[in-house]
């Protein structure tokens, strides 16, 4: 855009910023009450609460039983991540160097479950998942997660591939390098960071998928999220700091990942997969 | 002919400058272009002749100095405002919009009147070439056609002054040739005063009026072609203008407009292009073409030829100095790598200039 | 001897080469897991919803889709997501639009669309807390409004519509904001450049360039925000009134499987649901073709 001096243009930006600041505003005054809460010892109807302490955390640890809670999130998400990893890279490859009748077909197939949100076809979903006894189980969870795990893998990884020159590939084979040898040595350090990438942005989706792990999660096989849906669910029966004290648990569970997933990644690709390109 | 051309005399920069932060990107810059001038700005990438053009058309403010068409003043004007005619070094041609589309565009932010606005489009469809592609989206044309929609585009809302933008850069050696032949037919039919931004000095020599060679934000010549090419004022204009030998030495004297440097203990004596300190370093600048394979003498250097290239009429070489000068001659004789030879050239074709500051 | 080498020559290619020639070959064959776990876990599964959706626990085939269009506390989920989903949509991709335009300009844009992935990357669930009391009659948003006298009442926005919406703010601005702030960088800025120097003002810029060539990008990024707010879920049933104005179709569908354990109904419920969006978003898409969709960039270089 050329940018423009006049007063019109200058009141312009400055409506824009203001609608910007306000959101940010709102955005880490919600996050700070929730933060808040969880250090008040009493808080009712004052700006800031009589008192602080960082006993809610125990409670909410004991409560809910976080720690097992915990271990079951990263279990799955581990699961997760390496199950997608392996079946999305293999088919991204196959989907970005061959060209055989079926793949748009295919790629469709893989696109739908990324547009279709995950309550539409988590309850039909759920409901195989019953009959066959998976749900409840932690492999039922790990099955359902990775519905739309697995393709986001594939559509992140095709056009990293694409952009890996064949010939590369071909010169490994004419310096003698069998398959495995080229896969080692030529294929694994040119994917790696695409790759990486990839399974950082499966790892923070996963820990905030919500609506499959709730379709199909049992009492021992719930994620942290979910367990934070049903103690907010509940809410009066527990106090509200010790349900604030858990959203913070998870809340630093998620960000320590997206801190690590955004040196890797740019944040607009965990929403879309354009590429950012300079405005000039 | 209906593309008619606004009546004005001149564009003047006036001590224009550009900062970029602490960066200045164009500095003090004074020039004016008369009507129906055609304008080349030469010079390496970086050297602020692409910060001229954007400043000149609005979409960079001038951070210092004003611009002006005879009496009124333009720098100040949004881009909008200002209605002068570009042409982009991508084209920048609107994907969405067919040809007749993207030349009449300018006309019809203009509002002008739907029958002149086709009549002038038609015009400018037969200026360049392009009767028959009207219906056609860009992506569906050629690059030497894009070219032209992109000149018919800018020159079709009469405007006082057009700037191109590296305009062949995009485009393959042999469309290069074609299309400057047909900006310069344009430019005769039509005579619209062009300033041309290019790093290119064939491209400059064989359109231009007047050339200007910028370097580091700052003019360091304007003048004719024929000016330019025979007499450069710098060293680094000379090194443009293919003056491809730069031989480093030491003045001996300088008297008359000649000067005589010690060049690895030779005295090589040639026109001075500017002040020069008995004693101080100095440059002999020489072309290629002038320097030629010889008896040892005045003005003749001996040196080891390092590789030989046939060109067809003659032979290009490259050969080094005992004391490490670089040299490239032409010679109609095939030499053997390795062989010892003197090269030399003529008084007159030997231009000597201070060291560069 | 020689003669062992004719049939060699004569036969044709080989079933591998002939296969390998349509593409089909070993390196091929690593799709083949992806894809028939995505056949088991997404197909089947739907293709059996659908099935089981025309089995209902008594009645004809179709008596789900008979109750659910005949029951007001069923059918009238539909609009009520709807009312929900297409406003907060539109006002998010409004707001997004001048936005993405503005942030194209910065040179740090890092920490915007940072700060912006967060409530993307926490997720419904904690963004419904956080509102919760963010929003609530003790929260700092009433406090604030009340310090500063625009309100002498605190406003009710949790436990009803507006708590649902500001939810739906909160994850899905930045969201489309994103998508948008993607298409906007991917025009080549020299298009605009070359409009301004023809003569277009600000207005006329944004009217005949940006507008047509944007048109298709912001019919998918709809298409995606409006998916998204259509099949809200927790913050539904934790903000708003899950048993009155932000009954949508996901709790229908949930308490159809989870409550009332009737995995029929709940399919046919999903399926409805499936196709209101699939609906609207083919007739988003579909008018698309009435607008350029090729590269945004000034054409071939």
């Amino acid at each position: 855009m050329i940018r423009d001096t006049t007063l019109g243009a200058k009141l312009w930006a400055a409506a824009i910023w203001a609608l910007v600041g306000f959101f940010v505003l709102n955005l880490f005054a919600m996050i700070g009450t929730v933060v808040t809460s969880s250090f008040a010892t009493r808080w009712l109807g004052t700006w800031l609460p009589i008192g602080w302490t960082t006993r809610w955390y125990d409670s909410a640890w004991s409560e809910f039983q976080l720690g097992d809670v915990l271990i079951v999130t990263f279990q799955v998400v581990g699961a997760v991540v390496l199950i997608s990893g392996v079946l999305g890279v293999t088919a991204a490859y196959a989907l970005a160097r061959r060209d055989f009748p079926g793949k748009r077909l295919l790629v469709l197939l893989f696109l739908l479950p990324l547009l279709i949100p995950p309550i539409t076809f988590g309850i039909p979903l759920a409901t195989v998942l019953y009959r066959t006894g998976l749900a409840g189980t932690f492999w039922g969870v790990v099955a359902a997660n990775l519905v739309p795990t697995v393709p986001f893998v594939i559509l992140v990884m095709i056009p990293f591939i694409e952009q890996i020159d064949p010939k590369i590939e071909a010169a490994a084979r004419v310096f003698g390098a069998n398959t495995f040898k080229l896969f080692v040595h030529v294929l694994m350090p040119l994917l790696l960071p695409g790759i990486l990438a990839a399974l950082l942005l499966v790892l923070v989706r996963t820990i905030a998928m919500f609506e499959l792990t709730f379709l199909v999660a049992g009492p021992t096989s719930q994620t942290l999220v979910v367990a934070l849906y049903y103690a907010v669910f509940a809410a009066g029966v527990r106090a509200v700091q010790s349900i604030d004290a858990m959203a913070v648990i998870y809340m630093v569970t998620t960000l320590i990942w997206l801190i690590i997933a955004l040196r890797f990644v740019n944040p607009t690709q965990i929403v879309t997969r354009a590429k950012q390109q300079p405005a000039h | 002919m209906t593309i008619a051309l606004s009546q004005f005399d001149e564009v003047r920069l006036d001590h224009v400058s550009r900062d970029f932060g602490a960066l200045n990107a164009l500095r003090d810059i004074n020039l004016t272009i008369r009507r129906r001038e055609f304008i080349a700005l030469l010079g390496p990438s970086g050297c602020g002749k692409s910060t001229t053009l954007n400043c000149i058309a609005g979409l960079l403010p001038v951070t210092g100095g004003a611009i002006w068409l005879d009496k009124s003043r333009v720098d100040t004007l949004r881009p909008e405002e200002r209605g002068f005619g570009m042409v982009f070094q991508n084209y920048a041609l609107f994907p969405h919009l067919n040809v007749r589309q993207n030349i009449g565009f300018g006309l019809k932010m203009r509002g002008t009147p739907k029958a002149e606005m086709e009549r002038k489009v038609d015009e400018a469809l037969r200026l360049v070439r392009l009767q028959g592609q009207e219906n056609k989206l860009p992506g569906q044309l050629s690059g030497g056609q894009q070219q032209r929609v992109a000149i018919a585009r800018a020159i079709v809302i009469e405007p006082p002054l057009v700037l191109m933008d590296e305009p062949l850069s995009n485009l393959d050696a042999k469309l290069r040739l074609e299309m400057r032949a047909e900006i310069r037919r344009i430019h005769n039919e039509l005579g619209a005063t062009t300033i041309y931004v290019t790093h290119d000095q064939d491209e400059a020599l064989s359109l231009a009026d007047r050339i200007v060679v910028l370097r580091d934000g700052v003019i360091r010549q304007v003048g004719t072609p024929k000016e330019l090419y025979e007499a450069p004022a710098h060293l680094d204009v000379a090194d443009f203008m293919g003056f491809r030998n730069k031989l480093k030495g030491r003045v001996l004297s300088h008297e008359n407009g000649r000067a005589v440097i010690d060049v690895e203990g030779a005295k090589v004596s040639g026109i001075a292009r500017e002040k020069l300190a008995v004693g101080a370093p100095a440059f002999a600048a020489i072309r290629p073409d002038d320097l030629v394979a010889g008896e040892p003498g005045p003005n003749a250097l001996a040196v080891t030829v390092d590789t030989i290239e046939y060109r067809g009429r003659e032979f290009v070489g490259t050969a080094r100095s005992a004391g490490g000068l670089d040299f490239v001659f032409r010679s109609h004789l095939a030499v053997e790598p390795g062989a010892a030879i003197h090269l030399r050239a003529g008084d007159e074709r030997i231009l000597v200039f201070a060291e560069p500051a | 001897m020689h003669q062992a080498l004719v049939p060699t020559i004569i036969h044709g290619p080989s079933l591998r080469q002939r296969l390998a020639a349509r593409g089909f070959d070993s390196v091929t064959l690593l799709v083949l897991p992806a894809a028939i776990f995505s056949l088991c876990l997404f197909v089947y599964p739907f293709a059996f919803g659908l099935v089981l959706s025309f089995e209902p626990k008594s009645g004809g085939w179709l008596a789900n889709y008979e109750r659910f269009f005949a029951d007001s506390f069923l059918y009238e989920t539909i609009a009520k997501t709807l009312w929900l989903a297409v406003p907060v949509t539109l006002l998010n991709l409004v707001l997004a639009v001048p936005v993405a335009f503005r942030v194209r300009l910065m040179r740090h844009q890092r920490l915007l669309t940072t700060i912006l992935v967060l409530p993307i990357t926490l997720g419904t669930v904690l963004v419904a807390e956080g509102l919760l009391n963010y929003l609530g009659p003790q929260g700092w948003l009433n406090r604030t409004l009340m310090t500063f006298g625009l309100i002498s009442q605190p406003l009710k926005l949790v436990h009803n519509y507006w708590g649902v919406f500001a939810s739906l703010v909160i994850t899905g601005f930045p969201f489309t904001f994103l998508l948008t702030l993607s298409y906007v960088t991917g025009i080549d800025p020299a298009l605009e450049q070359a409009a301004a120097t023809l003569g277009a003002s600000a207005s006329q810029r944004f009217r005949h360039i940006y507008l047509p060539l944007l048109m298709p990008g912001f019919a998918i990024t709809f298409c995606l925000s409006f998916v998204q707010a259509f099949s809200v879920f927790p913050s539904a049933v934790l903000l708003g009134a899950p048993a009155g104005p932000t009954r949508v179709i996901s709790i229908a569908a949930y308490q159809a499987a989870f409550e009332e354990y009737d995995y029929s109904m709940a399919s046919a419920i999903a399926m409805i649901m499936g196709f209101v969006q699939l609906a609207i978003v083919v007739g988003v898409l579909a008018s698309r073709g009435l607008f350029y969709r090729g590269p945004a960039s000034g054409a071939k270089g």
